[in-house]
């Protein structure tokens, strides 16, 4: 009994030191949100008030009547994000099955050649396809950022991972029954999945999301921007009108918190398993 | 006359399990080729070119190992290389170590772990360009929060972090370890799953303090997650770029500038692909050294747990 209240405030304790840390880890956060809502002369006052004084809306104002407002950004990233994981995942599930479950030819050669080059960032790619892109007449569109997306070899392996774990005696059977390989993959194979789903398509829409570097070699017009590279553009606009940056910040923050915060659970086991396979 | 019908029956079989075979891996090895292989392949040529794109397809001069031997030579371009392994090394052991703690704490150790987890992943989905204009602004050396808390508190010359060159770097890796702890501490706590609870039981028994848990059994059972988060963190701090680009453009001087964020100036700011290139044939050298590391110990790894299952 002594030994467990002993416990329980050792417990107690420790659960306020970390909270005191994770307090640390969102402060940049709370200073973004109170200062997106500051007059420009209050940013900085010191001591930091929190709560802004005269708060205003002014900030946010400029993020939705700028020359190209916030919602255009958001649209575009929407269309972006969702395209290239629905195709990636169509297109590596496929793939994924070819690999796990039909004996072709060249099955292996194929295999080894995604392998291979499963190590090279994507920073490498950068450089020949915005070559290619140019010369293919899809620079500067947003098929530049959907397309190379939809093919990865990254989802194929972590896919047929999960594939290579449903004994092929469950595929044999159902062959027999005189089921063709593309009802094994639709009514077997894929509902038993869907947790290798889920991680694929959570993991990939984040990145999709959260990507700059793409948009920001391929993409050369302002109203085509994903809001990480709206974001960009309202940066060298608005240099040091540091409260407008903030709300600009803020907007850019909104949806992925939102949408994390509600599948918070499917969102950390995603990560867990499409992470580890990376 | 049984056997032929049998064979052709076989080779039938065959034929449509190659043709089924094509027709699900067609669409992504087309787009695959496409969009990885011929690019990646192009990077390659590329790398023994001299070309400002500029000037048109005409003007691709080839010059064998030139780049290669030119980068040697080129004072900033080793700068960055070396700010990319000190910010990695910086960064990586901190973010990992961190990480470690927390998760074991948040694990077992705190009341509403749920919420207090949360703080931790933030960071972590949000988009980097966001946060970096966040800690660009915390982070301004007269005027900026942080240091009107370090002056407040006494501080007589606080920091100038992103603005001064001996400490650029540095702060490049805060905002960094920041960022990842949160996809870290996921990893941990997915293999502190992993861990038998009979194994903290019996260490019950035996009488032994958290500390010795942790050190005795909390660690080893970890070890392959670590050399996985090890690994994974290198390859990902290699290609750091965002908060470069956008807090400080490889400033002052080139004191936090980095492989990326080099090619990236020498690639689409001075249009010299083919130097671009080449250079990032060294980012690919870097990352594939980890990555190489990792395939071999996954490979043993599922060799091993084969050999122990025949037995």
């Amino acid at each position: 009994m002594k030994m467990g209240t002993r416990k329980a405030l050792v417990k107690a304790f420790v659960t306020v030191l970390m909270t005191m840390f994770s307090i640390v880890m969102i402060v940049p956060f709370l200073w973004m949100i109170s200062a997106s809502f500051k007059p420009e002369n209050q940013i900085f006052t010191f001591p930091i008030q929190w709560i802004p004084e005269t708060p205003t809306l002014q900030n946010y104002n400029m993020v939705f009547n700028s020359d190209v407002p916030f919602m255009t950004f958001f649209w575009n990233s929407i269309k972006v994000s969702v395209l290239s994981v629905a195709g990636e995942v169509i297109t590596s599930a496929l793939a994924a099955y070819a690999f796990s479950k039909i004996k072709f030819t060249g099955r292996n050669l194929i295999f080894l050649i995604y392998l291979s080059t499963l190590a090279f960032p994507i920073q490498m790619m950068l450089i020949p396809r915005f070559v290619i892109f140019r010369l293919l007449g899809i620079y500067n569109t947003h098929m530049a950022l959907i397309l190379p997306s939809m093919f990865t070899a990254f989802g194929t392996f972590l896919l047929k991972q999960f594939f290579d774990t449903i004994p092929d005696e469950l595929c044999e059977s159902a062959k027999i029954d005189g089921a063709g390989h593309f009802s094994i993959f639709l009514r077997i194979i894929c509902p038993l999945c869907m947790a290798a789903f889920s991680a694929l398509i959570i993991f990939q829409f984040v990145g999709s999301w959260n990507d700059y570097e793409q948009p920001l070699v391929f993409i050369r017009e302002k109203r085509l921007a994903t809001i990480p590279l709206g974001l960009d553009y309202f940066k060298t606009e608005n240099a040091t009108n540091y409260g407008a940056l903030m709300a600009g910040s803020c907007c850019s923050l909104i949806p992925i918190f939102t949408v994390f915060l509600i599948f918070q659970k499917q969102f950390v086991a995603g990560i867990a398993t499409a992470g580890m396979k990376e | 006359m049984n056997s032929t019908k049998l064979r052709r029956g076989k080779s039938l079989a065959r034929r449509r399990e190659n043709i089924a075979g094509w027709l699900f891996i067609g669409l992504n090895f087309l787009g695959y080729i496409a969009f990885k292989l011929a690019p990646l392949v192009f990077a390659g040529v590329l790398s023994f070119t001299k070309w400002n794109f500029t000037s048109g397809m005409k003007n691709i001069k080839w010059v064998g190992l030139k780049n290669y031997m030119d980068m040697f030579k080129d004072e900033a371009f080793l700068t960055s290389l070396m700010n990319t392994i000190v910010y990695s090394l910086i960064m990586v052991p901190v973010a990992i170590f961190l990480a470690l703690i927390f998760a074991v704490i948040l694990d077992k150790y705190v009341y509403g772990k749920g919420v207090l987890r949360l703080a931790f992943y933030l960071p972590y989905i949000s988009s980097m360009i966001a946060v970096s204009l966040v800690w660009m602004i915390l982070f301004l050396p007269t005027n900026g929060p942080v240091n009107q808390i370090l002056t407040s508190l006494g501080v007589e010359n606080p920091p100038r972090w992103f603005n001064g060159s001996s400490t650029s770097l540095l702060s490049m890796a805060i905002v960094g370890v920041w960022q990842r702890l949160g996809y870290n501490i996921i990893i941990v706590l997915a293999g502190l799953q992993g861990i038998s609870a009979s194994l903290y039981e019996a260490s019950d028994i035996d009488g032994a303090n958290v500390v010795q848990k942790f050190l005795y059994i909390t660690i080893p059972s970890l070890s392959s997650t670590l050399f996985f988060l090890t690994m994974i963190s290198f390859i990902n701090s290699f290609q750091v770029f965002t908060p470069v680009k956008v807090i400080t453009q490889g400033g002052p001087g080139y004191s936090s500038s980095v492989l990326v964020y080099y090619i990236y100036q020498k690639a689409f700011q001075y249009s010299e692909l083919g130097y671009a290139s080449a250079l990032s044939w060294v980012l690919f050298a870097l990352v594939f050294v980890f990555s190489f590391s990792r395939m071999i110990v996954d490979y043993m790894g599922s060799v091993k747990q084969r050999k122990g299952g025949t037995k």
